[in-house]
């Protein structure tokens, strides 16, 4: 009884924040949307036992990626977006697409499922850290390798991007003073 | 054990009470730290309101609620108004995961002193401390200054720098500890080990004191406090992400860098300094009360010491803080966990 | 007691408006945002389906898509602070050339 109120409030938080996200023009609105969308994806992690990825979910997504958006936001100041006529088609025709797309999602997602189990907490925790390091740790070594090289080509990728033309290349434009040295 | 609502009048006589000294502790914290810098600085802090200045926080609390509340018109309205609280509330909600003593019996009612007991309490922890770069974040962004701007972006920029080498340097004592739960981690500490040493996790392995050293660093950049505190030092930015607040969101912001002081430093306790593990002696009550006194006068240490390296300090510039963050702190955390993970495998 | 298709049928909502938010919006760190919120609704169907068939597989493949998410977000807005350098605007109706 209580794990069904506590589905129906975070599962309205979250489609709420989702449609907000969708209705604000500023992107900063829609990045806390995005932020609230995945706390209430937290909790509904923890209501089916997965403690440790609803933890993961704050630190990582709504504490680091996000945090990621915003300062990009921030910094780019690129201000709200612009009311066209095809803006305005596109939200018309937008609401009943939303109905259809999620209508048939939902009709694949169901209709193979042909023992469906409830969720019922009953005080055991499926997904302890304990549980999930067995996993990663040993069946999903090499894939778990494998991101950590992923997450450092990320890296490199991104400051090469991010950085200004010409430091990185080591030549700088011909009007430029030459760098400062760093002590 | 406890049928549904005595658990639920249990746990909201603890809020209430944590909630109460939390906010208590906030208000002495500064008085606290205006008479240890003031005796720092040669001078004398505090005395004219009440004895030694104890009043003080009552007089700056009231002068924080009868100041007039300025919302500048050029502000974003919701986000400034949503900022400390934020700040606020998350400070205050990391509470509620520390343990303070061991099971006490009220009443023929045997409870925990804690509010609530969970199996990944440092988790989070770590979660509400990065969760709270948006407090910070937001309040520069919406006000709409410049100072604002670059003060939140630098204090968010150095926060999320800093949370990692957090992480980190915890991962030895979880290592150790096999457990997220910090009443686990705190009961692993207990009892002695040779001679008179107590079985703290800062003397267990060589590890563990470069470990302490890089949490306690990293904890005065989560908290924005000198010498990591460019991002709301006045003589710099006027003041950072709280340029444009008065009276009690400034106030709200004020007391969450206390809050989050005290939050730190009560983890520092736990999982490094034993949390409430100390002589016992005396008859039962006292032996019940005695865990709660060792466990605040531990946190008390680190407040002062958080408080007399403020007063003895200077500040790092901006580019030296986040290279020491990334280029120091961050391999030494990743060597201490290797060398930990090491030697935990070869006792195997 | 909560049935397994009310997480199914949730994900399916989020899923599809992370879709047409990102085919309606303009903004190109709108858009990024919509594929973030596409993602989380991957991750609470896995979630959904761990349950269901009590295995742990399917949160360790969350961990494994937060990962990806995180590069690719960090990529991704690289990307859009080299687009914003060169053409000064975020409206991807605006950034439909190769040449600036």
């Amino acid at each position: 009884m209580l794990e069904l109120v506590l589905f129906f409030v975070f599962g309205t938080i979250a489609v709420g924040a989702a449609i907000n996200l969708l209705a604000q023009r500023h992107p900063i609105n829609s990045a806390l949307s995005l932020i609230v969308v995945m706390a209430s994806l937290a909790a509904l992690f923890l209501l089916m036992g997965a403690e440790f990825l609803a933890a993961i979910q704050v630190i990582v997504y709504a504490g680091a990626i996000m945090v990621l958006f915003v300062f990009v936001i921030m910094l780019l100041n690129a201000g709200e977006e612009e009311r066209t006529p095809g803006s305005r088609v596109a939200m018309l025709l937008g609401f009943p697409a939303v109905v259809l797309l999620a209508g048939l999602v939902a009709w694949t997602l169901l209709a193979r499922n042909p023992h469906p189990v409830p969720v019922d907490l009953a005080g055991r925790f499926l997904g302890s850290p304990a549980a999930i390091a067995q996993l990663l740790f040993r069946d999903f070594l090499l894939p778990f390798e494998i991101t950590s090289i992923l997450i450092l080509i990320a890296i490199m990728g991104a400051v090469v991007l991010a950085s200004p033309a010409g430091t990185t290349t080591g030549s700088g434009s011909p009007d430029q003073p030459p760098a400062r040295r760093e002590e | 054990m406890l049928s549904i609502t005595t658990f639920v009048i249990v746990t909201v006589i603890k809020i209430v009470i944590a909630l109460v000294v939390l906010l208590t502790a906030v208000a002495y914290s500064t008085w606290l730290e205006r008479k240890v810098v003031g005796h720092i600085q040669n001078r004398w802090g505090p005395q004219r309101v009440g004895p030694f200045g104890l009043l003080q926080p009552l007089c700056d609390g009231a002068k924080f609620i009868l100041k007039e509340d300025l919302t500048p018109p050029y502000v974003d309205k919701p986000l400034y108004l949503a900022a400390p609280i934020l700040s606020l509330v998350l400070a205050l909600t990391s509470i509620a995961l520390v343990p303070i003593g061991g099971w006490i019996t009220v009443s023929g009612v045997h409870t925990p002193l804690e509010i609530t007991d969970v199996n990944i309490g440092l988790l989070i922890i770590l979660g509400i401390t990065s969760l709270s770069v948006y407090g910070v974040a937001l309040a520069g962004w919406s006000s709409n200054s410049k100072y604002s701007l670059l003060g939140s972006l630098r204090a968010s920029a150095q926060m999320v720098s800093y949370e990692i080498a957090l992480g980190l340097s915890l991962v030895g004592v979880l290592i150790m500890s096999g457990s997220l739960n910090l009443r686990g981690i705190v009961d692993a500490q207990g009892g002695h080990m040779a001679f008179w040493i107590p079985r703290w996790n800062i003397f267990r392995w060589p590890t563990q004191i470069v470990a302490f050293f890089v949490y306690l660093t990293a904890a005065f950049a989560e908290t924005n406090r000198v010498p990591f505190d460019l991002p709301e030092a006045e003589t710099e930015l006027v003041a950072g992400y709280h340029t444009e607040y008065s009276s009690m969101k400034f106030a709200m912001f004020f007391m969450a860098e206390y809050a989050n002081m005290i939050t730190v430093a009560s983890i520092a306790t736990l999982l490094f300094l034993g949390g409430w593990h100390g002589p016992l002696f005396g008859p039962g009550w006292l032996q019940a009360i005695l865990p709660v006194f060792w466990f605040v006068l531990k946190v008390f240490c680190f407040i002062f010491l958080y408080i007399w390296i403020r007063g003895t300090l200077p500040r790092f510039r901006y580019d030296q803080l986040m290279g020491f963050g990334w280029k120091v702190l961050f391999p030494i955390a990743v060597a201490n966990v290797l060398a930990t993970s090491l030697i935990v495998a070869l006792q195997k | 007691m909560v049935p397994i298709s009310y997480y199914l049928v949730l994900s399916a909502i989020l899923f599809a408006l992370g879709v047409v938010g990102f085919l309606i919006k303009r903004n190109l760190i709108t858009l990024f945002m919509s594929i973030e919120l596409m993602l989380n609704a991957v991750n609470l169907a896995f979630v959904a389906f761990a349950w269901q068939w009590k295995s742990l597989n399917g949160q360790v493949f969350v961990f494994f898509v937060m990962v990806v998410a995180a590069a690719e977000a960090a990529v991704g807005l690289a990307i859009i602070i080299a687009v914003f350098r060169t053409r000064e605007t975020l409206n991807i109706d605006r950034v439909n050339l190769l040449k600036l």
